[in-house]
């Protein structure tokens, strides 16, 4: 089994004028085997929620708590986060220059497991991998995320989403900038990481495209760093029609 | 652009002297050098008092290496009288008090001669092992690459000394050779070497400066070319700990027209007082049209308390140029990617290791002598040992 629980969750970051508070108060479970959508504008705090859960050293909690299977997650390193089973696709992966992707997911690989992966099977899982996400076999001597194109580096995000198999993924964005094969290749490769039953996944995601080939059980909308509305999957089709605006506007005169 | 006529070689290259500062005039007269302060524009990184008075009057009659030459098939590596015709056929002219006392007290001159047409993919050897800094020596090394050969001379310092030399690299017409100075000296060597090299029509010389030991080293590496379509690269990998010095100071004279020159150097420093000190000078004559030339020098900084200066410098007299650029960084460790590369499970000394291989990764691998590569990459580990993986704070 493996639940994330995310409890009135408060988090600032240091600006120039001081801290600015960006989630006033999220609370959010996924349990065992449960997708999780939340949808929200630009700047609505998704991705802050995200590389806070992950530990990022930009943002600071101020209150609330996340854990994950009961243990405080909070209290852990980046690292022990992701030992413990969290796995964070990012927005935006990061460039590592000179770090080959292959020496990259064999290293991730050994840490996560403690142990070094066995070089025949972990050859043959890295190759399969990749070529599932249409990844050239090249790619595995590449330096990690320079000079991949937009789509590549969210297949790459999928490629060790797939072969670090964490308890509990967060996706930010991962559908962004994808072209339509694209999409459908790393919904593909999110769809085989669920098919663990206890698998869970926060997808975050701006637009509602993603969601007719990975099937959210709960929907939240995310407007100003706290989730305005819930249900089923019928309330990413409600967004799709409606869009933002009718969360925007009450948030706005809920702020006044 | 202009057509340059082929028997014309000499009247494309331009040697007179001009006024720049990055130019200055040099002398083989001991006496026209007085005793630098440290205020000198050429002197102003480097600490005088750890010289142990090579800048002064030390005599520099010492000599304790023991040599190990093992030249690859068809070169010859050997002693030649201090008078031989070679010395001073690059050109070298000492501009600094320490190169030209090291010229003068000289009594041979080490030459590593590579005929002309032979083309080898055996390296040839040269290791010097120190065993003692109490007395300062000089040394004087010429490698020679004949017209249309290809080679690889790698030249190698461990142990300790106090050691002034001049080296002088001749790029024979087509000519492509690759020299490898690795200064893997003991904490306690001081070593000032002025290396200058003669490109010759054509040719193409890879100059690699690797510095890991030593308590002061102090590299001035010139470069001009002979005739057109010459190409230079100049690679530096270094890596400064505790209270090292570590100074690298390169000069590419385009002297003519479609002529060459890539410099990278990359450093890495560590503990309390690692200071490194790179110039990149480069002057493009009137003369130089058609040229390219790219500059660039990174230093990742590990901890606090170093210090890394980096000074580039272009010169530019022609505006006939295929292109001219630099770029100089000095960065701690990119928080961004060690969040990465952690988000990932890698503990943070780990993730700290990856990327400082990265950083010299693609450095080491441009080397392209097959032979250093492991050992570059195990000597980063070592030094890595020293200090990044104590567990620094965040
Ligand atoms: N250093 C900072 N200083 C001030 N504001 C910041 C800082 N970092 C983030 N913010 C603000 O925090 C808010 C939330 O940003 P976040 O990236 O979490 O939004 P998002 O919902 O992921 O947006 P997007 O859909 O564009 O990815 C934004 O308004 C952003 O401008
Ligand atoms: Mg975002």
């Amino acid at each position: 089994m493996s639940t994330l629980e995310i409890k009135d969750l408060h988090v600032s970051v240091d600006t120039e004028d001081g801290a600015k508070e960006i989630l006033k108060g999220v609370t959010l479970t996924i349990k065992d085997g449960e997708t999780h959508a939340i949808m929200g504008p630009n700047g609505s705090g998704k991705s802050t929620l995200a590389y806070s859960v992950a530990g990022h050293p930009k943002y600071t909690v101020t209150s609330g708590s996340v854990t994950l299977d009961g243990e405080d997650v909070l209290a852990m390193t980046v690292d022990e986060r992701a030992r413990a089973g969290l796995f964070l696709a990012m927005q935006y992966p990061v460039e590592v220059p000179g770090v080959s992707v292959s020496n990259f997911l064999r290293t991730a690989k050994t840490a996560i497991d403690g142990e070094a992966p066995k070089l025949r099977t972990w050859v043959k899982d890295v190759n399969g991998t990749l070529e599932r996400l249409n990844l050239d076999p090249t790619f595995a001597q590449r330096s990690v995320n320079e000079g991949f194109s937009g789509g590549e580096k969210k297949r790459h995000e999928i490629a060790q989403l797939e072969l670090l198999d964490p308890k509990v993924a967060i996706l930010d964005e991962t559908d962004s900038g994808l072209d339509i094969d694209a999409l459908k290749i790393v919904a593909e490769g999110v769809n085989r990481f669920t098919e663990d039953a206890d698998k869970g996944v926060l997808l975050i995601t701006h637009y509602t495209r993603i969601l007719r080939y990975i099937k959210p059980d709960f929907v939240h909308v995310f407007v100003d760093g706290k989730v305005a509305e819930e249900g089923g999957p019928e309330l990413a089709d409600q967004l799709e029609a409606e869009g933002y605006d009718k969360y925007i506007q009450a948030a706005k005169s809920a702020a006044v | 652009m202009t057509v340059v006529d082929t028997p014309a070689v000499a009247g494309a290259v331009e040697t007179t002297k001009i006024s720049s500062h990055l130019h200055p005039e040099g002398s083989f007269d001991v006496a026209d050098h007085p005793v630098p302060t440290g205020r000198e524009e050429i002197w102003r990184f480097t600490p005088l008092k750890r010289l142990r008075g090579l800048h002064q009057e030390v005599p520099l009659d010492g000599g304790s290496f023991k040599v190990d030459v093992q030249p690859a098939a068809g070169v010859t590596a050997e002693s030649v009288a201090a008078d031989h015709e070679l010395r001073g056929a690059s050109g070298l002219v000492p501009h600094d008090r320490i190169s030209a006392r090291a010229w003068a007290a000289s009594d041979a001159v080490f030459l590593v001669d590579v005929p002309a047409e032979l083309a080898t993919d055996e390296v040839t050897t040269i290791a010097l092992s120190g065993t003692g800094n109490e007395v300062a020596s000089a040394g004087h090394l010429v490698i020679r690459a004949g017209n249309f050969s290809r080679s690889t001379v790698v030249v190698r310092f461990e142990g300790t000394a106090t050691f002034a030399e001049n080296v002088e690299i001749l790029v024979g017409d087509s000519a492509d050779l690759t020299v490898v100075y690795l200064q893997d000296w003991a904490d306690d060597a001081v070593h000032h070497s002025t290396q200058h090299a003669k490109v010759g029509r054509d040719a193409t010389l890879k100059h690699v400066a690797i510095s890991f030991g030593g308590d002061v080293v102090r590299n001035d590496t010139t470069a001009e070319y002979a005739g057109p379509g010459g190409s230079v690269e100049m690679l530096g990998l270094y890596f400064a700990d505790e209270g090292q010095h570590i100074e690298h100071r390169l000069f590419v004279d385009h002297t003519a027209p479609n002529t060459k020159s890539h410099v990278t150097y990359k450093g890495a420093l560590q503990g309390e007082g690692a200071h490194t000190v790179w110039i990149g000078n480069v002057l493009i004559r009137k003369v130089a049209e058609g040229i390219e030339t790219y500059e660039e020098n990174r230093n990742l900084v590990l901890t606090d308390g170093c210090q890394a200066d980096s000074v580039p410098n272009l010169e530019i007299e022609t505006g006939e140029i295929e292109g001219a650029g630099h770029a100089s960084a000095t960065g701690r460790f990119d928080d961004e990617q060690l969040f990465y590369l952690r988000s990932r499970g890698i503990e943070e000394d780990e993730a700290r290791r990856l990327v400082v291989h990265g950083f010299f990764n693609d450095l080491i691998r441009k080397i392209g002598v097959p032979e250093l590569e492991d050992k570059l990459t195990s000597t980063v580990e070592t030094e890595l040992a020293k200090n990044v993986l104590k567990g620094l704070p965040a």
